[in-house]
């Protein structure tokens, strides 16, 4: 049961570390980091899933009837490629954050945010 | 013109509605506009009457528009109930045209254009709610009128306007939405159908504990019947120009909402229904609570159009009453009542406006003695509230009557005593205005409202002042509704064979 | 050609925006962007033409046949996703080079076009395929796009909004790629129609209920379904207009139409509403939501805000009616989906007018705009009307059939709940009115928007009522889309 679902224990653990590094951190670049592992713990699962006992690489050749099947880890390059423009687009982000509100914490961001919506509350009630 | 009846019918709905592009056209030069709709209502009472004449030879007059969605339609069918309430709806618009045109021009109103224009609309929508064929057509146009009229309530634009117009719409759309409209749904689901027809649509196997929740649904969500606890919206109204008062919630709006539940009671239910379910009894009283309550509401107004807005919400419990009773003479002084009340709110509105233009006064209080300066005027007051009153020799007599009949029929004396205490109730809050505007230096009215010495001072004078009439176009209009309410008990044949034609079918 | 529609659907905008980015000329992508939206709703109209004349299209992309290589399917449901989508994104696109001027740096313009047709091919792949996989795929795209294309707005809170929506998206994004594979673990398959075949024999499993919880739970982060809802407000509030008014109608509809596939053609009725007591929780929580949101929306002090708290609101209402699980109901979502879409981006696209005049759309700032903006201010009453249920206008036809959907199954208290919910349209709706009718405006006075704006604004005004009235179309497709979904084809 442990051993035999191995990966699976694996692809949890890894998941739910980077749900709660999303949630718990304030620190933006931590909340990426956080996403990122929590996307390549998926990425783990699809590849470890591909895998067959005793199959061998699935390059087509004469002496080999077994094969790992191919398809999941096709699929996760392209979900590879989407994670790195997640982050990437993530990270611009942060910069832009970063540059306007001169801070990457979250209770920071939102603090500035609420002052701001106090202001304009105490302008219109005058 | 040689049109057919089918096309007027369905000329007489659109035409208030594409007069609206003339009227917005014809914006800049007031005379044209209001020229435009003049013309507008001559050609539909035109139309309206010829329609009329169609009834009565016997034949069946409809018209089939589109369907809207599956199974449900929006068509036309003229029966008797429906005529009577689009002839007094065509005949009075052309009335209060007239009055508005010297209320609105001597009041110096703003955005008169648009005033007209929603006017127009209204009437399109009444016209197409007096004609529909089906319960589902009669939504779509109740809700137009509630829209319609909703500029024409916050008119002034002011803060107040706003207030007002919150109420209105809030308390017609609100019960409109979640009363009627769930309660069509749920009739469309029990029965199938939803086309008025003689009798009723339910069939006999019907759970009576669904059908008279569905009654109660009906009576509560007609929001515009003003039945309490859903009439606030009617003294919210107030602030809008008189016209709009006159026309609207004295006669379209109001009636819009009695016909609803007179149509509803009749050709939804069907009286056999009607008199064995559980829950008539309740709404019965709740309607007389609404009658007795509305009226003693009304004697403690100061504000004229205020003490007429509360006169009418409970005079709609009459026709409501009526309508429940589930007699024939209880449905035709429904309907009577309808014609009746029209003629004589509307006179007591346009009196409180032409007061309102001459002599800017709005209370009651401040009005002591305003006989001698306004003497047709007040006259047509007396005689109005005479005919709300139901005593000879004002039309008002008839409905009554047949009212009075119909809660005998029906064995319920409770309803007999309501309504003759309402009566009572009318001659307190309506005959003491036009007397003390006659005999304004009677001591016991001067004991009780303590007038200060200034105004007291000017009532003296007051003697002195020449004759000061409403701008003509209005006075016409009250003489004409006055002579309405006199005629009416003359010559009622023609309105009691609408309204006992009611019940049989064709006219 | 006719025979490749289907692909030619999704590829056309995808090659469309890299060649908008060599235009370069803003003028010039927005003509080239337009063109390409505009053949993009060309298409879809044939392609619906063709489905209700001779049912479902399948196109094997590649020639690849179905269980192995992509497959794109079109019936009923997806025409009439496809027709949605680039009809208002076809209309909203009329009026961008002016709405832009005023909220994005003219530099920017050109990239705005290339992330545009991007998030409009993400949407449309969606829905047009038939393969998982390829599902999730589209769904990053329309997703990284709109997380740029918010990040655009004109305030510094858009760009804060966006990474909130960038972090929800991605986990909800994630949860459907996990909730595929376990799928596909399960069954080796990720064409839909396959899954759907071969999923009942091992839908007792628990891999299979979880593969069910994490696609549902993912699809409604991205539907913003109470209470995942919370990154749309702000996304839609600190968008750049247009995006507003695109998203709106497009982005939480497509998400809807997952919902449905999913669980009406993947796993199955049985399996969704019998297996798993979906009905329940989804009945639930749509009401709450409309509650919550409707009152949310009262409260709000930018239209923007109040607008997309009412959205949050009309999401509800598709969730009570698929919650039904009856034809009727599901034809009352469908419905909805439609005419919301009309309602809302005329809304917001004309708040985008406001915008363009007034500069912003607190609502303090529409003061007296009923008189100096009157066709913009009409609009957005009649929009108004609409989301309220008022007859003739679209949004009475959806809520006809749902409340005849929820008598049907005899759920009365629901209908009664529903209709106090559209009074609460009323108030928000009103809300506004108000203040643009009864209130003297403040600041200098401004023009009416430019016709630019009019124009596509009115269309969709005019489709809000003409909808209302001749509901032949819509109701004809929608309820053969139903029909179709509970006849177990997919």
């Amino acid at each position: 049961m442990l051993m035999g679902l191995f990966n699976n224990w694996v692809v949890i653990v890894l998941m739910m570390s980077g749900l709660y590094i999303v949630i718990a951190h304030g620190n933006l670049i931590k909340k990426l980091v956080g996403l990122t592992i929590f996307q390549t713990s998926v990425f783990i699962f699809y590849i470890s899933m591909a895998k067959v006992n005793g199959g061998s690489a699935p390059i087509l050749s004469e002496n080999i009837s077994l094969y790992s099947n191919p398809l999941p880890h096709v699929l996760i390059l392209t979900a590879i490629v989407v994670g790195i423009a997640t982050t990437a687009l993530g990270l611009s982000l942060v910069v832009r954050l970063k540059e306007s509100y001169g801070t990457i914490e979250e209770e920071e961001i939102q603090r500035q945010d609420n002052q701001q919506n106090q202001a304009l509350n105490k302008e219109r009630d005058k | 013109m040689n049109l057919s009846l089918e096309v007027m019918l369905q000329l007489s709905i659109v035409l208030p509605i594409l007069s609206i592009f003339a009227i917005i056209a014809a914006g800049r030069y007031p005379n044209l506009r209001e020229g435009v709709t003049i013309t507008t209502c001559l050609i539909l009472i035109c139309f309206v009457s010829n329609l009329y004449q169609g009834l009565l030879s016997g034949e069946t007059i409809s018209a089939f528009w589109w369907e809207l969605l599956p199974g449900l339609t929006i068509s036309f069918d003229i029966e008797p109930l429906g005529m009577l309430f689009a002839l007094i709806a065509s005949f009075l618009w052309l009335v209060t045209t007239c009055y508005a045109i010297g209320y609105m021009r001597s009041h110096e109103e703003k955005n008169q254009t648009r005033f007209y224009v929603c006017f127009a609309v209204a009437i399109g929508a009444v016209m197409g709610l007096a004609f529909s064929a089906n319960l589902f057509t009669l939504f779509v146009f109740y809700e137009v009128l509630t829209l319609s009229t909703y500029p024409l309530v916050t008119h002034a634009g002011t803060e107040k306007a706003k207030q007002g117009g919150r109420i209105y719409l809030g308390i017609l759309l609100t019960t409109s939405i979640v009363f009627f409209l769930l309660a069509i749904v749920s009739t469309w689901f029990v029965a199938g159908t939803l086309d008025f027809k003689l009798g009723g649509i339910f069939a006999d196997d019907v759970n009576p504990l669904i059908t008279g929740t569905l009654l109660v649904l009906f009576i509560f969500g007609i929001g515009k019947a003003a039945i309490m606890p859903f009439h606030r919206w009617l003294p919210a109204a107030m602030v809008a120009p008189t016209p709009v008062s006159s026309l609207l919630h004295a006669v379209a709006v109001v009636k819009a909402g009695v016909f609803t539940v007179l149509k509803v009671c009749v050709f939804i239910f069907g009286l056999d229904l009607l008199a064995v379910l559980p829950t008539t009894q309740f709404l019965l009283y709740l309607a007389g609570a609404s009658v007795l309550i509305a009226s003693i509401v009304a004697m403690r107004q100061d504000n004229l159009k205020a003490r007429l807005a509360y006169s009418t919400v409970s005079q709609l419990g009459y026709i409501t009453i009526g309508a429940l009773l589930a007699t024939s003479s209880g449905v035709i002084g429904s309907s009577m009542h309808i014609a009746m009340h029209a003629f004589g709110k509307i006179t007591l509105f346009f009196c409180a406006g032409a007061i309102l233009v001459t002599l800017h006064k709005s209370k009651i209080s401040e009005m002591a003695g305003i006989g001698r300066q306004m003497p047709i005027t007040m006259a047509a007051f007396f005689i109005a509230s005479l005919s709300i009153i139901g005593v000879p020799p004002t039309g008002g007599t008839w409905s009554k009557w047949y009212l009075m009949m119909g809660a005998l029929e029906a064995d319920q004396f409770a309803i007999m005593m309501i309504l003759m205490a309402s009566s009572l109730l009318n001659i307190a809050y309506l005959l003491p205005i036009p007397f003390h505007a006659f005999f304004p230096n009677l001591i016991s009215f001067k004991q009780e409202n303590q007038i200060p010495s200034s105004t007291g001072t000017s009532i003296n004078t007051m003697s002195g002042l020449q004759i000061k009439e409403a701008p003509w176009p209005s006075l016409i209009a009250i003489v004409v509704t006055t002579l309405g309410c006199l005629t009416l008990f003359v010559y009622p044949q023609p309105l009691f064979e609408l309204a006992s034609a009611v019940l049989t079918g064709r006219g | 050609m006719i025979t490749h529609l289907p692909i030619l659907q999704v590829v056309i905008p995808l090659m469309a925006a890299p060649i908008c980015l060599i235009l370069k000329r803003p003028q010039l992508a927005w003509i080239f962007a337009l063109a390409v939206s505009g053949l993009a709703f060309a298409i879809s109209l044939v392609l619906l033409q063709q489905v209700m004349v001779s049912g479902v299209i399948s196109y094997e992309l590649g020639g690849w046949q179905a269980p192995w290589g992509i497959e794109y399917r079109i019936d009923q449901l997806n025409a009439l996703m496809l027709l949605i989508i680039s009809t208002i994104s076809t209309i909203v696109l009329f009026a961008a080079p002016e709405s832009l001027d005023k909220e994005i740096s003219k530099d920017k313009h050109t990239y705005f076009y290339v992330l545009y047709l991007l998030s409009l091919t993400g949407m449309l792949g969606i829905v047009a395929t038939g393969d998982a996989f390829n599902v999730f795929v589209f769904l990053e795209i329309t997703s990284l796009s709109a997380y740029a294309l918010i990040a655009m707005g004109k305030k510094k809170q858009a760009v804060w909004a966006s990474f909130q929506y960038l972090v929800m998206g991605t986990i909800g994004a994630t949860f459907i790629l996990i909730g595929i594979g376990l799928m596909y673990q399960m069954t080796g398959t990720l064409n839909m129609q396959d899954l759907a075949q071969r999923l009942p024999e091992v839908s007792q499993t628990r891999t299979v209920f979880t593969a069910f919880a994490f696609v549902i739970v993912g699809v409604c982060l991205k539907l913003a379904m109470f209470p995942l809802h919370l990154w749309l407000p702000n996304a839609y509030a600190y968008a750049p207009s247009i995006v507003t008014a695109f998203f709106s109608a497009t982005s939480t509809k497509v998400a809807i139409y997952l919902l449905i596939r999913f669980t009406f053609s993947v796993f199955g009725l049985s399996f969704s509403f019998t297996t798993v007591p979906l009905q329940t929780l989804f009945m639930t929580l749509g009401v709450l939501g409309i509650f919550v949101a409707s009152i949310s929306a009262i409260y709000q002090h930018n239209i923007k805000h109040l607008f997309a708290y009412s959205s949050i609101a009309q999401i509800g209402y598709m969730i009570v009616g698929f919650s039904i699980s009856s034809v009727s109901g599901l034809t009352a979502t469908l419905l909805h989906l439609f005419n919301h879409a009309l309602m809302k981006s005329a809304i917001f696209l004309a708040l985008a007018a406001v915008a363009y005049r007034v500069g912003n759309v607190q609502l303090d700032n529409l003061k007296g705009l009923g008189r100096e903006m009157p066709w913009t201010m009409a609009a957005i009453v009649i929009g108004g009307l609409s989301l309220i249920g008022v007859p003739l206008t679209v949004g009475f036809v959806s809520k006809w059939y749902l409340l005849t959907a929820l008598i049907e199954q005899g759920w009365w208290p629901i209908a009664v709940l529903i209709l106090l919910g559209s009074m609460l349209a009323v108030i928000y709706v009103w809300k506004v009115v108000e203040i643009a009718y009864f209130k003297e405006s403040s600041g200098a006075p401004v023009k009416e928007a430019p016709l630019s704006f009019l124009i596509p604004i009115w269309t969709l005004v005019i489709a809000n009522v003409y909808f209302g009235i001749d509901t032949r179309f819509s109701v004809e497709i929608a309820q053969a889309a139903a029909q179709s979904l509970f006849g177990g084809g997919l």
